[in-house]
């Protein structure tokens, strides 16, 4: 075996060899340079977009979207770096959160049309936690029925979970029919906040806050708490956290119902971003989520963070820039990335 | 030597040693080609010669996927943009240059060249670090090029795709025989059919030829163990790149001729998501691994796709007239998806090797 192609199984012995006997301090090194790669992209797009005022409103958007997209990835990544399962059922999950959320707001279609912010959440945050209770249930009968038997074989994970979103999404279809279904957004949500000559969609700042209270919440949980402790060992090194005497397999059915349920969380608001909801929904959502956390580095949730502010933030600027190119952008931007850094922004240590 | 000796050391050769192996393996497939040699005279009628042609091409895509997914253990999502990249290559130099033949071979040349390269690319990308990270990286690359094919619209013709002649030979109008033979008009349609059917079959015994020479027993090697293989001292990541480019360029070849009968290349026809699901299903449920599966997943897969419908729309029908609830939602037409989806999931759990691996084990029971 020559030191440019080596297995994963080659990686981990080195890499075991490397540190034990160093006994490295708990608290690990932030990398930065990650960190910056936003901000820097926001300011090189600056002078590119022209106008201040066009460069706040592109920036607010693709924030917006990168915030969305993380919600929706976030669990995924986690799914992975855990428990080693890619599961490509994921964009089930978002359809369906999208879809029992637009159920739930026809339903309160009265709220959601009355100039009243306390009336219109009423609809909206039940709607909400309507799709995080229905994907998180779904989550819970997809790891039990599809995913359990095939642990540890990433073929034929890939191939169950791709049959599994096939079924998935004919169901959608059976129950909620083929036709698109439109989706108005609260009434107090949407036009603009107006900054002088800046436009700031009121419907994306309330993204951004969403996106920035999961990603806090997250934070905390992985970084504060005993479970999250134990999710983070059990990335690193799930063996050893079991013959400490924790039931993995308990920790990981919670990771990945939480992780549909932010699936179904993504999903919805996402569909009230479009004014739509359809069967493709997560499907189209999908390569931009494989792509932020290809990018991000498997199984690493701050890298997903990173990847997907990255992504949301090129693919506006593109998109306004050369609208022709803006969905390859992304690609390339993996591309370069990957070049820079192989294993994605965090690589995340396996044991 | 008697006769019957050397026909069976002939069809041996033919199938490179790797016999059926199934009485009933070996009648079916027998079957599909006595059935697809045959299909104008057999079948008449537009409809099915049109199921015959789509089953002789995904017969080759579906066997050029097996190479990779089946042999190699690697699941790539950009199979279809190597058939489509076939596709367009002879869409765009028929309607640029005279439709002929030497068009035809530029086109083809043009395709495959530009297959091996990008599947060339991708591989050495990505075939060095895990099977996740490349199903993950080749579906990204297949949604770029599917973008790309849609927004150069002075190049591919958009979402409209290009509509192209064909040489005068492979016309509808075109009369090989003034008479109908055994009932059936030999015009350029039937010639065509056989075009792609000749092509197929040779492309088919070739891949047959692929995966029982030693290259192809590394294969194997590698998707059992790849680090095992790799400690046998087989450069694993060689062995998957020629793998790619190999089942890349056939799938060209798919999309060569699939665009040859149609006389249209689109993104609906050739790149669309849907039709990788499509091989998917028809390598699962035929049965990863074994070539012959891509035959019967192939086959069975297009005829319930063109006349399973039809079945459903009856057992719909009958539920909704007996107003039974969810049933004729369940059963209708457009549904059928689900019930293959369903039989997916199914096969990937007891049938890991689909309907080959398992009529080989009853085979194996009964000796």
């Amino acid at each position: 075996m020559t030191a440019t192609g080596p297995t994963p199984a080659a990686v981990a012995t080195t890499e075991a060899g490397d540190r034990r006997p160093e006994a490295r301090l708990p608290e690990a090194r932030l990398d930065k340079i990650p960190l910056l790669l936003v901000p820097v992209l926001a300011l090189l797009a600056l002078p590119l977009t022209g106008s201040a005022s066009t460069w706040v409103t592109l920036t607010v958007a693709g924030l917006a979207m990168g915030m969305m997209i993380f919600m929706m990835a976030s669990g995924l990544t986690l799914v992975f770096g855990l428990m080693d399962v890619m599961n490509f059922a994921h964009a089930a999950f978002i359809s369906v959160g999208a879809y029992v959320a637009a159920s739930v707001l026809l339903r309160f279609s009265g709220w959601m049309q009355e100039d009243n912010f306390l009336l219109n959440m009423a609809a909206v945050i039940p709607a909400v936690l309507a799709a995080m209770l229905v994907t998180g249930i779904l989550g819970w009968f997809f790891e039990r029925v599809i995913i359990m038997p095939v642990y540890g074989q990433h073929l034929k994970q890939i191939l169950i979970t791709m049959g599994g979103l096939i079924v998935a999404e004919q169901l959608i279809v059976v129950i909620w029919g083929p036709d698109m279904i439109p989706l108005a957004k609260p009434e107090t949500l949407r036009g603009s906040y107006l900054l002088g000559e800046v436009a700031i969609e009121k419907y994306r700042v309330l993204a951004v806050v969403a996106g920035l209270l999961v990603f806090g919440a997250m934070f905390v949980v992985l970084n504060r708490t005993r479970i999250g402790l134990l999710i983070r060992a059990g990335v690193e090194d799930g063996e050893m956290v079991e013959s400490l005497g924790y039931r993995i397999r308990r920790l990981f059915i919670a990771v990945f119902v939480a992780g549909a349920a932010l699936a179904g969380l993504g999903g919805a608001m996402w569909g009230m971003y479009q004014e739509s909801v359809s069967v493709a929904i997560g499907g189209q959502m999908m390569v931009l989520i494989f792509i932020v956390i290809i990018i991000g580095g498997l199984g690493s949730v701050g890298g997903c963070f990173v990847g997907a502010l990255l992504v949301g933030l090129l693919a506006n600027y593109v998109g306004y820039l050369a609208p022709k190119i803006a969905l390859g952008s992304n690609i390339l931007l993996m591309v370069a990335i990957l070049l820079w850094r192989p294993q994605g922004l965090y690589p995340v240590a396996k044991k | 030597m008697n006769s019957s000796t050397l026909l069976s050391g002939a069809l041996s050769g033919a199938l490179s040693g790797d016999l059926p192996r199934s009485r009933v393996l070996a009648a079916m497939l027998i079957a599909i080609f006595v059935g697809l040699a045959l299909a104008p005279f057999l079948f008449p009628g537009t409809r099915s010669l049109d199921v015959a042609a789509k089953v002789c091409v995904f017969i080759l895509l579906v066997a050029s996927y097996d190479l990779l997914l089946g042999y190699t253990g690697i699941v790539s999502f950009a199979h279809t943009m190597f058939f489509g990249i076939g596709g367009y290559g002879i869409a765009i130099a028929m309607s640029r240059l005279d439709p002929d033949w030497p068009s035809i071979a530029i086109g083809t040349v043009c395709a495959v060249a530009a297959s091996l390269l990008l599947s060339f690319v991708v591989g050495l990308f990505s075939l060095r670090v895990k099977a996740i990270f490349f199903a993950m990286i080749t579906l990204a690359v297949a949604s770029f090029f599917g973008i790309l094919a849609s927004q150069l619209s002075t190049i591919t013709g958009g979402e409209d795709g290009i509509t192209f002649k064909v040489p005068e030979i492979m016309r509808p109008a075109y009369r090989l025989i003034e008479e109908p033979l055994a009932g059936t008009v030999v015009g350029g349609k039937v010639l065509t059919y056989y075009f792609i059917f000749v092509g197929a079959t040779l492309l088919f015994l070739m891949l047959l030829r692929v995966v029982n020479s030693p290259f192809g027993r590394v294969l194997l090697a590698i998707r059992e163990n790849d680090f095992r293989a790799e400690a046998l001292g087989y450069r694993t990541v060689i062995y998957r790149t020629i793998a790619n480019c190999l089942g890349a360029a056939v799938a060209t070849m798919a999309g060569v001729f699939y665009a040859l009968w149609l006389r249209y290349t689109g993104p609906n026809t050739t790149l669309d998501f849907s039709i990788m699901v499509d091989i998917l299903l028809m390598v699962v449920i035929g049965g990863m691994g074994t070539m012959y599966g891509a035959v019967i997943g192939a086959t069975l897969f297009v005829i319930a796709q063109n006349y399973l419908q039809d079945a459903m729309k009856a057992v719909s029908d009958a539920a909704a007239s007996a107003s039974l609830p969810l049933l004729p939602a369940l059963f209708h037409p457009d549904r059928w998806l689900l019930w293959l989806g369903v039989l997916f999931v199914l096969s990937v759990y007891y049938f890991p090797f689909g309907v080959v691996g398992k009529l080989r084990v009853m085979a194996w029971n009964r000796r």
